[in-house]
């Protein structure tokens, strides 16, 4: 052939077209930098500024302050500065929010396309997707929480213990929407014509799934999973509210709220800004989802 | 470029089906019981030579496709053998089915469905590869531009993405993809169905090009009964499950033997005004009746204009009439095959628009 030698070059990779197109998303650009600044605000922000030590008589007189140059953000009825219970509360209400959507979106789309694909899975499946959508959550929680926790806390520490039994708690108790939308996803791809094609060449189950009906779920995966971030951080809250969670001092985003939430009449800055952490984290991930799935998608990205 | 396989000398023909049957459960009720079958295929047999094209034809949901996928076990076959190249493909073990899929591939009817609209054009073609051998990329790359240039699509289209192309095209993408493992034979499940007239006669004389290189054999299923007449060597008409007629292509259409046939083939454009003008179309009456509920007797009686008492009692066998044709029908006793050659003017005659 005489073109030999025009079509060899590959053109730019797939991740490469991908972050083209992800880059073009104004609002998927926005979401990513504004995840960025909190995640960098919660890890990096107590390395770079902290207040100084108190003496607990100093402490008494500086409860209730408003916003200042000392104590940016404020401090508590404690006397405690808000700002840096930010931070420290951030790491853990990020790490919650994120790792439980993982948890909770692996265990969905592994049931969601197991059910789906495999005819004789998907009655079992989905009864037991069923069942855990009609058990109670938060006694379920309690009762997890109640027979779990001493154990827990006594391999890992009370903060990691919790921080573990927490996510696990969130993660396999909020899979089952997902579970549900994969599935529906799933038995409509597998009847489409390039699975059957795949098939008739000779592709094993496995190798199906990952090539062509995994792919192709990854739009409602996607929202799923965005919608799960904030969803894990607010059940993180409740659970913390309830005394479940955390130990009592122990600050995350959701607990800074509720504890805000008595004194929101005289000083609303203290439920403000948790508020504003958490409702920024959950659009900035939803920005980002719907880049990232206009990215995956070829058909979106030629134009 | 692809080699030339010689045509394999075996007297045995390529493909043998015996009363295959396709039977779909219909559940219904509370305790979803199973109250009967959707016979989709009911008894049909034909043979395939090396190097030959079957077409078979029949209206929509007599289970043309059904057929076809059957063949290739992507349905599992409710009853009958299928012999392809010497192995019952009804009856492998799934290890043994999948290291013989390479010799028997498909194409599809929708190019648009049937490739994956996240893969690249070379991944796509590769893919029969990635499961089948395991050469190394530059390989597998290699022979990706082969096919590609075999079935005339250009080398630089290899990193796009289906949604690029035209229909055409992706019929072509197709094309290299059920033959990137040299297959021996194709099932072609409508493959035109979905493309406009002018590139319809591209992606056709395509395929025989191809089977005059490679020397592949096909099963054309389609519904364009003058893309049929063009491509195949050989004609089965189907209907409601079961083959009317099995007849050598020029026979079939200059004289069809069985009732329906006959008036499928009267439903065939004539370019010629002058013919067109004095053509008379058989029109039938009524519906085709549903596969899960077939007539007692023969299936085509309760719209065939030439019924008979036995039509209606008993389910005519698919017996050979004449030398090569088969016909399913009680107009052509089985003791009188010598007989039915007294026939042709008759039929002739019919062919023309004389209704009886």
């Amino acid at each position: 052939m005489t073109d030999s030698d025009i079509g060899v070059a590959p053109p730019e990779t797939l991740r490469a077209a991908v972050w083209g197109q992800f880059r073009k998303h104004r609002g998927a650009v926005f979401g990513l930098v504004v995840l960025v600044l909190l995640i960098v605000f919660s890890v990096l922000g107590p390395f770079v500024w902290g207040p100084e030590k108190l003496s607990v008589a100093e402490a008494l007189k500086s409860k209730n302050l408003g916003s200042s140059f000392v104590h940016p953000m404020g401090t508590d009825q404690l006397g405690r500065d808000t700002m840096q219970r930010m931070m420290a509360a951030g790491k853990v209400s990020l790490a919650v929010g994120f790792v439980a959507m993982i948890i909770a979106i692996f265990l969905g789309t592994l049931v969601g396309v197991l059910a789906g694909y495999f005819r004789r899975l998907d009655g079992p499946l989905m009864r037991l997707t069923d069942m855990f959508l009609a058990l109670p959550l938060i006694p379920l929680l309690l009762v997890m929480v109640m027979l779990f926790r001493d154990k827990i806390a006594r391999n890992l520490g009370p903060e990691m213990g919790a921080f573990v039994l927490i996510v696990f708690a969130i993660g396999v108790t909020s899979w089952m929407h997902a579970a549900r939308i994969v599935r529906g996803e799933v038995l409509a791809l597998k009847e489409r014509e390039y699975v059957l094609a795949s098939r008739s060449i000779g592709a094993t189950s496995r190798r199906v799934i990952l090539r062509h009906i995994l792919p192709n779920v990854v739009s409602p995966v996607m929202v799923a999973a965005t919608l799960g971030v904030a969803e894990a951080i607010i059940t993180e809250s409740v659970l913390s509210f309830l005394g479940l969670g955390f130990p009592p001092d122990f600050p995350t985003w959701g607990r800074l709220l509720y504890e805000g939430l008595e004194y929101m009449q005289l000083y609303p800055e203290r439920v403000i800004f948790p508020g504003l952490a958490i409702s920024l984290t959950v659009l900035s991930v939803n920005y980002i989802g719907d880049g990232l799935r206009d990215a995956l998608d070829p058909r979106i990205r030629g134009r | 470029m692809l080699d030339a396989r010689p045509a394999p000398v075996t007297t045995a023909p390529l493909i043998q089906v015996e009363d295959l049957k396709m039977h779909f459960p219909i559940y219904s009720g509370i305790l979803r019981r199973h109250t009967g079958d959707v016979k989709a295929v009911d008894g049909v047999s034909f043979f395939i030579n090396a190097g030959e094209t079957l077409g078979l034809v029949g209206e929509s949901g007599c289970g043309k496709s059904t057929v076809g996928r059957a063949l290739l076990r992507l349905y599992e076959p409710t009853a009958g053998r299928v012999i392809i190249d010497g192995e019952d493909v009804a009856r492998l073990s799934p290890e043994a089915l999948r290291k013989k899929r390479p010799t028997m591939q498909m194409v599809f009817q929708d190019p648009q469905a049937s490739l994956n609209p996240r893969m690249t054009l070379s991944r796509i073609i590769g893919e029969p590869l990635d499961e089948h051998t395991d050469w190394t990329d530059k390989k597998k790359q290699d022979w990706i531009y082969e096919l590609m240039d075999s079935v005339g699509l250009n080398r630089r289209f290899a990193n796009r993405f289906p949604h690029e192309f035209s229909g055409g095209q992706r019929q072509r993408i197709g094309i290299a993809r059920a033959l990137a493992l040299n297959p021996k034979f194709i099932v072609c499940d409508e493959p035109i169905a979905a493309l406009d007239v002018s590139i319809q006669a591209q992606v056709v004389n395509l395929l025989e090009d191809l089977q005059d290189r490679l020397g592949l054999t096909y099963l054309f299923i389609s519904h364009d009964l003058s893309m049929v007449r063009h491509i195949a060597d050989r004609v089965a008409v189907m209907y409601l499950g079961k083959i009317a007629e099995l007849s050598p292509r020029d026979d079939l259409y200059a004289r069809p033997l069985h009732p329906y046939a006959e008036a499928l083939l009267s439903a065939v454009n004539e370019p010629d005004p002058v013919i067109a003008a004095k053509r008379r179309r058989i029109i039938l009456k009524g519906d085709v009746p549903s596969p899960a509920n077939p007539p007692l007797g023969c299936n085509f009686c309760t719209r065939c204009p030439r019924v008979m008492d036995i039509c209606r009692a008993v389910k005519p066998d698919l017996i050979e009439v004449e030398a090569g044709r088969f016909v399913a029908c009680h107009l052509y006793p089985t003791t009188a095959a010598a007989g039915s050659t007294g026939a042709p003017e008759a039929t002739e005659r019919n062919q023309q628009g004389v209704t009886r």
